[in-house]
């Protein structure tokens, strides 16, 4: 198929707004009358709160009110479970729950009335480990909880002991994972405005589920959703991060804006951010493996246990992304994994970029290729011999049929790009000196948006007006990725008009109907369907008209470049006035899209179903080299191949790599939030190291494209698993290069030098 | 607080302004000025967010006080826009794609434009030593180098 618009690296359209500053992000709105508003925080992991004095701080100069857990309404929230604080009430569960807030008529004025506010406290024990939560007899951490556990999702197939009797060797391992930051570099703002345009309160700013936050806010002011507002401003990256965080904060500014009948900013400093934030999920992880001297996989066991911190947050659904991918791209036909989360007192986790993927692959992929080295096989060999071609069967019984499994092309592609069959061999062989050179590679499958979650649906809305413009509105939300982009790609291809024509709207939860969260890769699957929908349906209608008028059958007519032409290429109409006359006829000119994704099926008991509708599979390969004198590892080159389907905008695909495999190296070998008895050491970024520019490995893009038969223009998602595979790729490149096998991650310095880490909050 | 004087000039115009003897930059120019394209990412010069240029060096305007900056002749992502169009940077971050969220992205401009004001000609490791103080949690840098490359080459023409 030709395309005009669609599998084009077209520029962004949100892009002039942003290299020349305009692009207003939550911290530089502001609203006549506005206020500021501060939270206190506790530094306790754990305690019970004894009394709260605020009578000093309220007598500050500028402070327009002080208020505690009891000024709100209804003080829990949660998308899945409800039992998040607004503000802690009468006890704090993690360090950096806030517990009174300030808001005053500068943010200075805010900040030092927190100064004046006392809070008596009963310091309680806390619990800071997973593994220890879980025990008979542990703390119980939340009331009305019997024990800690968030969620335990089982998966059972075939019969394990059968499968390990059958085994010629079995390994048994360990693995565990660290908390990570999601370094958006924007931190955390709302504005709040009260009685805006017959809304109760209008809330702004960089956040990322628009819909979800509505919820929240709803639910805390306990009045109704269309009551709420939600406005979605540029955001500075996201990254899962910028959901119940800042729910929280968009419902305590809800709070302050009507106890004081005017617009409240809050902005969180980059230490508040760290200190408040959710993070990624830290694993421990327990594989047992067993495979026959030929190298077939005979059975697996998994046992992961997820710190889900203070707050059960995504911890349920996060950990069911683990179940589903725990086994990796594999055929196994015995197989039992048991995913867990518990409360701790650490700082809460929640939904980042992965979802519960990076830490089984990490595990999984590292695993196979100690395997590989027990059985005397190559990585690629024991791979080619289990892995999903078309027609397998997964873990949880699903046949992959519906669309193309290209494992392995992707590995194949992978390989040729960064020369991997050449460096393998000579790197396997002797390397005089201390810096030796390794390549490692790892491959997944990933489900495509949200799966047996929730409702997979999304929502759009196009309206043509009488000049031909175009203006598209999706249910789903920009976050830096370029959905903006690729919707309009995808409005401007179906009515052929040129791309300047066409204008994205941003959401606005009062108009655009409710399209579940912008999370799962789903964005341009879901939602491009969506759009897709819409434009065919305002298409439809003015081809019914067009063939009416000029005598023509639909078939015969074309819509292009702005233009309507009959079969012979003559132009009949410009699509203007050809859109415009329809109008002033009567005709509605705007259409709803909506999409519901094809059936999908799960039994929890059993951890067995049809998961998710589609699959994306992807390799990476990473070379490095590493220092055996200093443990000092340098990642040179990395190769990434991923299939999306089509891609919309190839050269957004190729951002989508870059970046994804930059934030994976981070995760792999520098990236760990220090967290000391529930408390974060150090709070900003010269503490928390994220990949700089210095940092780069050659990164080598490779797009496949396989269409999917549900996906717009057969696209899929490319989001999350660019991070999800360059850990394990990188550690077993390590392994090839020194010898030494480290199954923690980061893989530091230390870590790679002795194996383990130095300091006290490493694993 | 004590108030005093300063005049800087801000993309070519010339500003009288009261500050406190305390107050950042970075606040001059958002709040005072209420030009927000400037960002604040972490407010202790590891960002690189807020970086502004100040007579020709590109500066973290988080860690340097107005009132240090009395005289100074200041540019801002606002200032690289003309009347001829877009700078030959902004023409090439959008160009190559060297945009996602753009939270980093008026830093950056600031870093390379800094950077080819005095060198027109940079290699890929001078580039990457003129970002380093950048960070961009979404674009991998990869095409933020592509686009400074490119940018050079149109300029230099
Ligand atoms: S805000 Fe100035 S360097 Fe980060
Ligand atoms: S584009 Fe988002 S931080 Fe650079």
């Amino acid at each position: 198929m030709a395309f005009k618009h669609v599998n084009k690296g077209v520029r962004r359209v949100d892009a002039y707004e942003k290299v020349t500053g305009k692009a207003k992000f939550g911290a530089d709105l502001e609203f006549a009358n506005m206020l500021h508003a501060k939270v206190l925080r506790t530094e306790y992991p754990h305690a019970e709160i004894k009394k709260i004095e605020t009578a000093a701080a309220e007598g500050m100069p500028g402070v327009k009110g002080v208020f505690t857990a009891q000024d709100i309404p209804n003080n829990l929230f949660g998308v899945i479970v409800q039992d998040q604080q607004v503000l802690a009430d009468k006890k704090v569960l993690l360090a950096g729950d806030g517990v009174v807030m300030a808001v005053a008529e500068t943010e200075a004025q805010a900040a030092a009335a927190l100064e004046k506010i006392e809070v008596e406290y009963k310091e309680l024990e806390g619990v800071f480990d997973p593994l220890e939560s879980r025990k008979e007899g542990a703390l119980k951490l939340h009331p009305g909880k019997d024990d800690n556990q968030v969620i335990h999702h089982p998966l059972r197939k075939g019969d394990v002991e059968k499968g390990f009797a059958e085994a010629d060797v079995i390994l048994e391992r360990e693995y565990t994972t660290q908390f990570i930051e999601h370094s958006y570099l924007e931190p955390e703002a709302v504005v709040v405005v009260p009685n805006e345009e017959n809304h109760l309160v209008s809330v702004y700013g960089s956040i990322q589920n628009p819909y979800a936050t509505r919820n929240a806010v709803s639910a805390v002011l306990e009045v109704e959703l269309a009551e709420v507002r939600v406005i979605q401003n540029h955001i500075g990256g996201s990254f899962g991060g910028k959901d119940e965080v800042v729910s929280a904060m968009a419902a305590r500014a809800a709070v302050m804006a009507l106890k004081t009948g005017r617009p409240v900013k809050m902005v969180n400093s980059r230490e508040e951010s760290f200190t408040e934030s959710y993070k990624r999920h830290p694993y421990h992880l327990t594989y047992k493996i067993g495979a026959t001297k030929e190298g077939k996989l005979t059975a697996m066991e998994i046992e992961a246990v997820a710190d889900s911190g203070g707050y059960a947050c995504q911890t349920p659904f996060v950990t069911w992304r683990s179940v589903v991918q725990a086994t990796g791209p594999y055929e196994v036909e015995n197989v039992k994994t048991d995913t867990y989360g518990y409360y701790t007192n650490n700082p809460y986790t929640g939904a980042m970029r992965g979802y519960g993927s990076p830490q089984v692959i990490f595990a999984q992929e590292s695993l196979m290729d100690e395997l590989a080295a027990e059985l005397g096989l190559e990585p690629v060999e024991l791979r080619k011999r289990n892995m999903y071609s078309q027609g397998s069967v997964t873990a949880s019984g699903q046949k992959l049929e519906r669309h193309t499994v290209s494992l392995n092309e992707v590995m194949t592609k992978a390989m040729e790009a960064i020369d991997y069959k050449k460096k393998y061999e000579e790197y396997s062989g002797e390397q005089p000196g201390d810096k030796k050179k390794g390549i490692g590679l790892s491959i997944s499958f990933r489900g495509c948006s949200l799966g047996a979650e929730a409702i997979d649906a999304a929502a759009s809305v196009i309206q043509i007006n009488k000049d031909g413009s175009v203006a598209v509105y999706s249910g789903l939300a920009e976050n830096g990725q370029g959905l903006k982009t690729i919707f309009s790609q995808i409005a401007a291809e179906v009515l052929g008009v040129p791309m300047s024509e066409v204008e994205f709207k941003e959401l606005d939860t009062s108009f655009t109907p409710d399209s579940g969260s912008t999370v799962a890769s789903r964005a341009t699957l879901i939602g491009g369907n969506a759009i897709k929908d819409a434009a065919e349906k305002l298409k439809g209608r003015i081809m019914d008209f067009a063939a009416d008028k000029y005598d023509f059958k639909v078939e015969q007519l074309e819509l292009k470049d702005g233009f309507l032409y009959d079969g012979q290429g003559n132009r009949l109409a410009t699509f203007a006035d050809l859109t415009g006359e329809m109008g002033n006829t009567g005709i509605l000119m705007s259409a709803y899209g909506w999409y519901k994704s094809p059936p999908i099926s799960w039994d929890e008991e059993k951890g067995s179903g049809n998961p998710y509708f589609t699959y994306v599979y992807g390799c990476q390969i990473a070379e490095v080299e590493v220092d055996t004198g200093t443990g000092e590892l340098n990642v040179i080159n990395m190769a990434a191949a991923h299939d999306v389907g089509r891609a919309i905008n190839p050269e957004n695909v190729k951002g989508q790599i870059y970046g994804g495999v930059m934030m994976g190296l981070g995760y792999g070998i520098m990236e760990e939030l220090e967290v000391r008895d529930g408390v974060i050491q150090g709070t900003n970024f010269h503490d928390y190291m994220i990949p700089t520019i210095q940092d780069m490995p050659d990164i080598k893009p490779v797009i496949v494209e396989n269409p999917d038969p549900d996906g717009p223009f057969g696209a899929k998602s490319i989001g999350e698993p660019t991070l999800e595979l360059g850990s394990a790729a990188i550690a077993n490149a390590v392994a090839h290069a020194s010898g030494r096998r480290i199954r923690s991650l980061p893989l530091n310095l230390e870590r790679v030098l002795i194996g383990r880490a130095l300091h006290k909050g490493g694993k | 607080m004590a108030k005093l004087d300063v005049e800087i000039t801000v993309n070519g115009a010339r500003h009288k302004l009261e500050v406190g003897s305390q107050e950042r930059l970075l606040d001059t120019l958002r709040e005072q000025l209420k030009m927000t394209g400037t960002k604040e990412g972490c407010s202790v010069g590891e960002c690189g967010a807020c970086t502004v240029i100040v007579d020709d060096q590109a500066v973290n305007s988080c860690l340097v006080l107005t009132a240090q900056v009395d005289g100074s002749e200041i540019i801002t992502v606002e200032g690289l826009e003309s009347k001829s169009g877009l700078h030959p940077l902004q023409k090439a971050f959008i160009e190559k794609q060297a945009i996602q969220c753009g939270f980093c992205t008026p830093g950056m401009l600031m870093s390379a434009l800094a950077l080819l004001n005095t060198n027109p000609t940079p290699t890929k490791e001078e580039i990457k030593t003129a970002l380093e103080g950048n960070l961009c949690r979404c674009t991998g840098y990869q095409q933020i180098i592509d686009a400074v490359e490119m940018a050079a080459e149109e300029w230099g023409v």
